[in-house]
């Protein structure tokens, strides 16, 4: 299996290794990127050496995949410099990077369903007949050298969208490879595929690696990170912390070093005395999503949920609210057996959910603030035989934004214009009109500023005094630790442990959610 | 302390502050400008007035009433996202349909020769019945089974057009009823104009003032955002094509009423112009945004670009290809407000 890359076929554009008149294929130094409210990096700097598996640990949010946009020619950095093979360079678009030797394996995939596997890979380098149309035969034939050469037993004829998700990640694999890139970044490449698949993608690394290319691997699983990387660097909110050789650390050293902020006094959190239990879930489930998910939940309670993106946190909030239906499970409201089909229902039962993306499933972007805010509420109060009482309604609407303090000159702001806080205030306020109960947060600070976050967490402090009970996503471990009462953290689909708030640390929700 | 009180309710007060312009007023001025063009270039190519005409200001408004009563529907399918190709074919269905309840017992009968004489609301129902009907059937088959609105409804184009043919073997029918006749020709002949600012002003209330109305830009400005704030997408949507559908049957009867005949061919490339009225009455086709009297507007600009061009009697050829880019036009222009709009972040 050793010569799966032979020198012969897949000819690297690197020069030999003895002939190379630099340290590190790939520089970045110091790059600084802003993004309105936000500083997603801060001076960072990162050397990836030809011939090694670099791996990237951090946080959701720690700043590693804005670092690989950078890299990739998706984003500009606003300051700091790109050196590739020693030669500072400026990526302006995907194909720069794409054609200066960068080759990424992005997370989500990104093939074209209905096209076959062969042109999805050779798309803009489709070989040419004399005539100059694309010839089929050869690309059919480039690919199965391709394959031949991976191990990868697929038909280039086959259309992407018969594959199954680990086979598509095959294809994104051999197409990153086919550009013979000297720079290979893999962004989670194992996150879809299933152990026999990470052994080969394994091999194939090992491969690439032994041909001098560098490799930069993001992933979050600890147990990838000894197997295969030599190297790694650890980034926290945006900060560049360290590079180590991975032979030379432990497991509790990296965690250590992901985590190792301090909790600052930012969570104004007070001790609430709990009420009656409002909501109890039991064995919720959504096939193939998560499973067997169980827990009460108290008036005045704030319940966090932590774990990686993707542990289905976010499915558990959406099965709740009727967004998307658990196939199994109970739910008691009030003690009352409950059965959430859809949001009406929810919002009937006074339960209230702010959503992850503020954009995709949040804002009404095209209108104003007003309308944003009272969409929630008219659907019994305010409305009289189907009028909207205006008066009455936006009285109801400006005190509550007032309230939230959202800046804006007035309601007629479209909602397009403020700043990320005060969207997410003008959501939370749509929401708060409706008198909750039960109040689902699926990150509701993120990608906010802190001023508006501290506002935020004051808020939920305040709701929680007066007998709400909320559930909190994040992602934020400063966040859930700082407001949770317990904390439920999820890894894969599954609740791999609830922990109180007096034995909850940043190591041990770590320890749950990584595994 | 009374000074951050009087800073508070200040603040309130500038939250509630009304809103500036209303975005129709710079469509209103481009109608008054096209207006004053014709008017202008009337006095020296042709040596009269073109406002100065009270027949032709009257043909005018009668003409843009049929397609608007159709872009009045039209503009909320196109606000939630959607889009409705099947208006001029449905005008076409239901004229035909309700033509032949429609009949007065001197002329020979195309279909139902035992039904003559019957009082106007007979027809009339049967037209807005059918309307609904198909208006119904493509609400149903966009929710249902998740198709697009374009296809959905090109498929009712085509089918409701076969309808039409069908119905009477392709015959015209006419010799309406008196009183059926009174629909398109009452009230002095401005029948038609009255029903169209009838139903203008009440869909305009509907959409600015109702929970249904707000229910519609909702969806069309994020579907998935509307589905999580409790708003039931499917059935809300059925609702608004029906509500289409019933204004184009209604606009099929205030048609045929005008012209006393109805006929398989009629109506054609009536969606298109009622798709026209409402973007140039800035509706925007990505859903969410747009109002009743823009398209009431847009639907006065069409109508008085054929009007203007007829009366300085340029070729009908050049009327088209004039039109043609007035329309991508309008588009171009709504979508550079937008991006500067959405830029000022």
């Amino acid at each position: 299996m050793n010569n799966v890359l032979r020198e012969d076929v897949l000819p690297s554009r690197s020069p030999m290794p003895q002939l190379r008149s630099y340290e590190y294929v790939l520089e970045v130094v110091n790059a600084r990127k802003e993004f309105p409210g936000v500083v997603a990096l801060d001076d960072v700097s990162l050397r990836i050496r030809p011939g090694t598996v670099h791996a990237l640990m951090g946080e959701n949010g720690a700043g590693k995949s804005t670092l690989m946009k950078i890299i990739a020619g998706i984003y500009q950095p606003d300051a700091g410099e790109i050196r590739l093979r020693g030669e500072n360079v400026h990526l302006e678009t995907p194909l720069a990077a794409q054609e200066a030797g960068i080759a990424m394996i992005h997370q989500e995939l990104l093939l074209m369903n209905y096209m076959t596997v062969a042109e999805n890979i050779w798309i803009r380098r489709e070989p040419k007949n004399k005539y100059g149309l694309v010839d089929h035969a050869e690309m059919h034939r480039m690919t199965a050298e391709l394959f031949d050469r991976l191990n990868i037993h697929l038909d280039p004829e086959a259309e992407i969208s018969e594959l199954s998700v680990a086979n598509r990640q095959m294809v994104e694999i051999a197409k990153a490879v086919s550009f013979n890139s000297d720079v290979l970044i893999m962004d989670e490449p194992t996150s879809a595929i299933t152990e026999k698949e990470v052994a080969h993608l394994f091999e194939i690394i090992r491969d690439l690696r032994a041909k001098g290319i560098g490799i930069v691997y993001i992933t979050h699983k600890m147990n990838e990170l000894f197997e295969i990387a030599d190297e790694f660097s650890v980034f926290r909110d945006g900060h560049y912390i360290g590079t180590h050789l991975s032979s030379e650390v432990t497991r509790d050293d990296i965690i250590r070093m992901m985590v190792g902020r301090e909790i600052t006094q930012m969570f104004p959190k007070e001790e609430v005395e709990l009420g009656d239990v409002v909501m109890s879930v039991k064995n919720l489930s959504l096939e193939g999503v998560f499973h067997d998910i169980s827990f009460d939940l108290r008036q005045g309670e704030i319940l966090g949920f932590a774990g990686l993106v993707g542990s289905g946190r976010s499915n558990v909030a959406e099965a709740l609210f009727g967004v998307t239906p658990a196939t199994s499970g109970t739910t008691e409201i009030n003690g009352q057996p409950v059965d959430i089909q859809t949001p009406q229902d929810a919002i009937k039962l006074g339960m209230a959910f702010l959503t992850e993306d503020r954009k995709e499933t949040g804002c009404f972007l095209p209108l104003d603030i007003q309308e944003n805010a009272q969409v929630a509420v008219i659907h019994d109060e305010f409305v009289n035989s189907g009028f909207i009482s205006e008066g009455k309604l936006v009285d109801a609407c400006v005190e509550m934004c007032k309230k939230l303090r959202v800046k804006t000159p007035n309601m007629h702001e479209c909602i397009e214009n403020l700043s990320g806080g005060n969207q997410q205030k003008v959501l939370i306020a749509r929401w708060l009109l409706t008198n909750p109960k039960i109040l689902i947060l699926d990150e509701p600070t993120r990608g906010i500023d802190v001023g508006a976050k501290a506002e935020i967490h004051s808020l939920i402090t305040q709701l929680a005094h007066k007998g709400v009970a909320v559930i909190m996503i994040s992602s934020e471990m400063p966040e859930v630790l700082g407001m949770s009462d317990r904390i439920v953290v999820m890894h894969e689909g599954h609740a791999t442990g609830i922990l109180d708030r007096s034995e909850a640390d940043q190591v041990k929700i770590m320890d749950l959610a990584a595994q | 302390m009374s000074t951050t009180a009087t800073t508070a309710t200040a603040a309130s007060a500038q939250l509630r502050a009304k809103k500036r312009m209303p975005p129709e007023v710079g469509i209103l001025l481009v109608l008054f400008g096209i207006a004053a063009f014709f008017e202008v270039l009337g006095w020296f190519l042709v040596d009269q007035s073109f406002l100065g005409n009270m027949a032709r200001l009257q043909i005018i408004i009668l003409q843009v009433s049929v397609i608007g009563i159709i872009a009045v529907g039209v503009t909320q399918v196109i606000i939630t996202g959607g889009i409705d190709l099947s208006s001029g074919s449905v005008v076409a269905m239901s004229g035909m349909i309700a033509a032949t309840f429609a009949q007065n017992s001197e002329w020979p009968k195309v279909i139902f020769p035992a039904l003559t004489d019957l009082p106007f609301i007979v027809p009339l129902a049967v037209g807005l019945g059918v309307g609904a009907l198909a208006g119904f059937l493509n609400g149903w088959f966009i929710t249902k089974t998740k198709i697009p609105p374009f296809i959905a409804t090109l498929g009712m184009m085509v089918s409701a057009r076969g309808v039409a043919r069908w119905f009477t073997d392709g015959s015209p029918v006419s010799g309406f009823t008196e009183s059926f006749a009174m629909l398109g020709n009452g009230l002095d002949r401005w029948m038609p104009v009255v029903i169209f600012l009838l139903v203008a002003a009440f869909f305009h209330v509907m959409m600015r003032y109702t929970r249904f109305g707000k229910f519609t830009y909702a969806i069309g400005a994020n579907p998935q955002a509307a589905r999580v704030s409790g708003i039931n997408i499917e059935t809300h949507l059925i609702k608004v094509y029906v509500i289409a559908g019933l204004l184009a049957g209604l606009a099929a009867m205030v048609a045929i009423a005008r012209i006393k005949t109805a006929q398989a061919g009629m109506g054609l490339m009536y969606e298109l112009d009622a798709i026209a009225a409402a973007v140039i009455g800035g509706v925007s086709l990505s859903g969410g945004r747009g109002r009743i009297t823009g398209t009431v507007i847009g639907a006065l600009i069409l109508g008085v670009m054929l009007s203007g061009f007829t009366f300085l009697r340029v070729d009908a050829y050049y009327q088209d290809i004039i039109k043609g880019a007035i329309i991508v036009a309008a588009v171009v222009v709504d979508q550079h407000r937008q991006a500067k709009r959405s830029k000022k972040t």
